[in-house]
């Protein structure tokens, strides 16, 4: 049986990034996730934010992922292929008092090493965003704040991985870990058992739980917090222009944005609200007044009858204290190498700016390697680049013309509201990773995210995965197994219940 | 491939169909109906129950059936057709743009367009359903899809939310397929659909109908495992302790009909905020001049049958203006909804148009008023130019009213019309 030498527990952004920098070197790597695709969870739901880093504690390892992190995006998304924009961020304050808050916030920026950071007044917000609140004081800007597609960033990097030879195993939990007194050996999971000589817990939700199955850190816990988010539709409101738009933080967090998406729509949330389970991903008729109320502080002139998708997603909230002397904090990131057990590296507490600092965080592992006594041979053959596939949406004419010449597929529209073809799910279907699922082919084409919700394609999609999957519709899901969208033949009397 | 066209049609429902036929015999020799489905018909071809077909045929014929007779009459016309093809924009200029895997990218220019691309069903976001995300929340048309084109079953048993016709038409269609509906649930204190499809697909099968009850949760991570009803007062906030759990495995959403019209926003066609549709005037041509809407793009009707005629009216109108020698100057009068009235259609009337012709309005009052009530069209004087009696006027059914010929005089003159209601 193949010997890894890492194993990495967790296919979101922060496992999927660090399997696409471990895969530089010479290195057998396996990445189980345990559900039907990869970015699923924390990854799949989140502001979808680059940010600038202001936000974090100076100090933290909050602070110091997202410093390493935010200038490395424009490089990572050349290399990967995936839409990002460096379209500024605003911090928008609506009384004096808050003016003072965004005075020591810029401080915070200067010291974790931002350049450009400045306060601008009432008046210049207003010509950024001319449809902001009338009570708006002045903002910090930042200029390299920016947007990612939280969904095309995982996928980019874990297909980079997986082209530079890293192993994925879909639909396989982590169960335990196989010991050999104090060494971790591999790990156990309902597909069998794997042996490696290093496990990388990037277990987001379930991180506290991973860790403790080796008994380390038992203080440790991850108490999900959910944000709830709205999505407004791009035909019937945009903002002037591409930005971010926080309001003034406080005590409870970062408070409710309005922001672009890549895609075009305006996005508006989150809350933030501890729930019981880590699956909780309810929308709420209360969160959705509090987001709400919330973004019309920023832009009053929202309209409700633009709301085309809600959701919510859950952040991996711990209360590791930070490490650094003289730096009172708690809930930082977890980056280390665990004490008590060896071949044990937990990435834990990952919540905002984790998809921001992923990077970071990969490059924090390599260290932890190195200073672990791992050679670390680079590939000769490392290929950093995964090729974008064509967006029909985002083609010119001419490029629309030769696309559809050359593979008839990209001809046929599947999503009406967002204009994807056929062709670019096929492309899925038989990418390095294999969208299986119906939110599979969602999240990475964008089938099914405008204003019918999937009401016109999804019969469609289930057809096209049916058919290339050479599998009955009924075996299609919209996410994994226990999730079907049909369950029998018309007329099939056998199987009508009683 | 031929890429000119007198009238180019995007659509082909009922209301497409209709256009077609009608401006082939009013004259276009180059008649195009551009359906981005594999077959014409539209969403005619999964409503295989019946109920189509009585007011124009006097005889009740299945979607399919219905269908099936304009289809042929379009093609014995010489209507030319573009199957599995999409039409991704259109311009001012009566440029259309398709795609299809058989023609590639493919640039057309009309000399009239009908706008015939029907409606969309409202989804669980659009109207703020909370609870989590799993599969089993579909929109009943979608689940009409699979269950009478695709031939599979959604669901083993299903909540409804939503009296609208197809909710209640596929309760029905489920019942008879061995599934079970557990309840139909309607947020208002009144049906919204059809009192003939209560009485015949809730009724006559034992589904139970709770009005002023909607969905407070919807439970289940993978599949739907349940549906947390509640019951809510006239303003819909929900009346606590009137929650109740019902185990399902399905949600099927009947919540409300949208005018399809992103190409219409694409070309800057004039909308009517009530009704989401163009704004038209008595011969169904929109802000636009050349763009004609036909059917459910304009605003939703209650039956096909109206829908086929409103498309008779647009393909006459394309046609005449595709063959115009001449710009045509016309003064259209503003036509109001009053008081009660949510909204009417067309917003605008030609006068001309009754030199030769009775001009027909459909309108929708905005609450229930159970007892008789008398409908006038009136100028900016108050005087009435047209009325009509009704023993009661629901949200829920069309009204139509025509003006008449004679009123000829009096609509020219006026500023304004407006239509209003008032109990007799």
């Amino acid at each position: 049986m193949k010997e890894y030498d890492i194993i990495i527990i967790g296919g979101g952004v922060v496992g999927c990034m660090t399997a696409r920098f471990l895969s530089q070197y010479q290195l057998d790597i396996l990445l189980i996730e345990k559900e039907a695709d990869i970015g699923s969870a924390t990854s799949s739901a989140n502001s979808a934010v680059m940010h600038a880093g202001y936000d974090a504690l100076p100090g933290t390892l909050k602070a110091k992922t997202n410093a390493i992190s935010s200038p490395l995006w424009d490089q990572i998304s050349r290399e990967l292929g995936f839409d990002f924009s460096r379209c500024g961020d605003y911090v928008v304050a609506v009384s004096d008092e808050q003016l003072e808050t965004l005075q020591k916030l810029k401080q915070q920026g200067i010291d974790n090493g931002i350049k450009e950071i400045s306060l601008i007044t009432a008046k210049q917000m207003r010509e950024h965003e001319p449809m902001i609140s009338e009570n708006v004081t002045g903002a910090l800007y930042v200029p390299s704040g920016g947007i990612l597609d939280t969904f095309a960033v995982t996928v980019a990097a874990a297909e980079n991985a997986v082209m530079n030879g890293v192993d994925l195993l879909l639909e396989t939990p982590f169960l335990d870990f196989t010991m050999d007194g104090k060494k971790i050996v591999g790990v156990h999971t309902p597909k069998g058992d794997f042996k490696g000589r290093w496990v990388i817990n990037a277990a987001g939700l379930y991180a506290d739980e991973v860790m403790h199955k080796a008994n380390v850190q038992p203080e440790f816990y991850i108490r999900p917090r959910r944000g709830e988010y709205v999505i407004l539709d791009k035909v019937d409101y945009n903002l002037s222009r591409q930005t971010v738009l926080f309001p003034t933080p406080t005590d409870k967090g970062k408070g409710i944005l309005v922001a672009s998406t890549l895609h075009g729509n305006t996005l508006i949330g989150p809350n933030s609200n501890f729930v019981e389970t880590k699956n909780d991903k309810t929308f709420t008729k209360e969160g959705f007044d509090e987001i709400w109320e919330g973004a019309l502080k920023l832009i009053p002139n929202l309209n409700r009858r633009h709301i085309i998708a809600s959701f919510s997603g859950l952040r991996a909230h711990g209360n590791a204290p930070c490490l650094t002397p003289g730096v009172d904090y708690i809930s930082d990131f977890i980056i280390e190498i665990a004490e008590g057990v060896e071949g044990l590296i937990n990435l834990a507490g990952i919540e905002s700016p984790g998809l921001t600092s992923s990077p970071g965080i990969a490059l924090m592992v390599i260290d932890l390697l190195k200073e672990a006594g791992e050679s670390l041979t680079p590939k000769a053959n490392w290929n950093p680049i995964r090729p974008a596939r064509p967006v029909f949406r985002h083609l010119s004419t001419v490029e629309r013309k030769a696309l559809v010449d050359k593979d008839p597929h990209y001809g046929r529209v599947i999503c009406r509201c967002e204009t994807v073809t056929e062709g670019e799910i096929l492309a899925e279907i038989h990418a390095p990773i294999p969208a299986t699922t119906y939110d599979a082919i969602k999240r990475r084409t964008w089938t099914g995210t405008g204003r019918c919700q999937g009401g016109f394609d999804m019969p469609r999609v289930v057809k096209i995965l049916s058919d290339e999957l050479n599998l009955p519709p009924e075996k299609i899901t919209k996410k994994g197994s226990d999730s079907p969208f049909l369950y029998r033949r018309t007329k099939d009397l056998e199987k009508v219940e009683s | 491939m031929k890429k000119n066209f007198d009238v180019i049609i995007i659509g082909s429902g009922p209301g497409g169909l209709a256009a077609a036929i009608n401006a082939k015999k009013h004259g276009a020799a180059d008649v195009l109906i551009i359906e981005r489905d594999l077959e014409l018909g539209g969403i005619l071809l999964q409503c295989i129950h019946n109920g189509f077909g009585v007011e124009i045929f006097n005889k009740d014929m299945p979607g399919p059936s219905y269908a099936q007779h304009f289809i042929e009459e379009s093609l014995g016309l010489g209507v030319q057709i573009m199957l599995d093809t999409m039409v991704l924009d259109i311009t001012a200029d009566l440029k259309v743009t398709a795609i299809s895997k058989h023609t590639g990218l493919i640039d057309l220019q009309a000399r009239a367009i009908v706008l015939a691309m029907g409606c969309r069903e409202r989804t669980r976001s659009q109207i703020l359903l909370p609870g989590t995300r799993p599969a089993g929340v579909y929109t009943a048309g979608t689940a009409q899809r699979w269950v009478n084109i695709e031939g599979y079953m959604p669901g083993k048993r299903f909540v409804i939310l939503g009296s609208g016709d197809i909710g209640m038409i596929m309760a029905r269609r489920l019942m008879l397929e061995g599934a079970k509906v557990e309840r139909v649930l309607e947020i208002m204190p009144y049906l919204t659909g059809l009192t003939r499809n209560y009485v015949q697909c809730l009724m006559d099968y034992d589904i139970t109908l709770q009005k002023s009850r909607t969905v407070k949760n919807i439970l289940g991570v993978n599949r739907v495992e349940g549906i947390e009803t509640v019951a809510v007062d006239e303003k819909w906030n929900h009346i606590k302790g009137s929650e109740e759990i019902i185990p399902c495995d399905t949600l099927l959403l009947s919540v409300g009909l949208i005018p399809e019209n992103e190409l219409s926003k694409k070309v800057c066609v004039a909308l009517d905020p009530i009704t989401g549709g163009p704004i038209v005037d008595d011969r169904f041509m929109t802000s636009v001049p050349g763009i004609f809407a036909a059917g459910n793009v304009v605003h939703v009707y209650d039956l096909v049958d109206w829908v086929t005629e409103a498309g008779f009216v647009a393909g006459r109108g394309a046609a005449l203006y595709a063959q115009r020698s001449a710009e045509e100057k016309v003064s259209k009068i503003p036509l109001k909804a009053g008081e009660a009235i949510r909204y009417v259609v067309p917003q605008f009337i030609n006068p001309d148009s009754l030199r030769t012709e009775t001009i027909r309005l459909q309108m929708r009052v905005s609450t229930p008023i159970e007892e008789r009530v008398r409908l006038t069209v009136e100028d900016d004087q108050n005087n009435v130019l047209a009325k009509k009696a009704e023993p009661y006027a629901r949200p829920g059914e069309i009204i139509t009213m025509e003006v008449k010929q004679d009123a000829f005089d009096a609509v020219q003159k006026a500023a304004f019309l407006k239509v209003n209601v008032s109990k007799r």
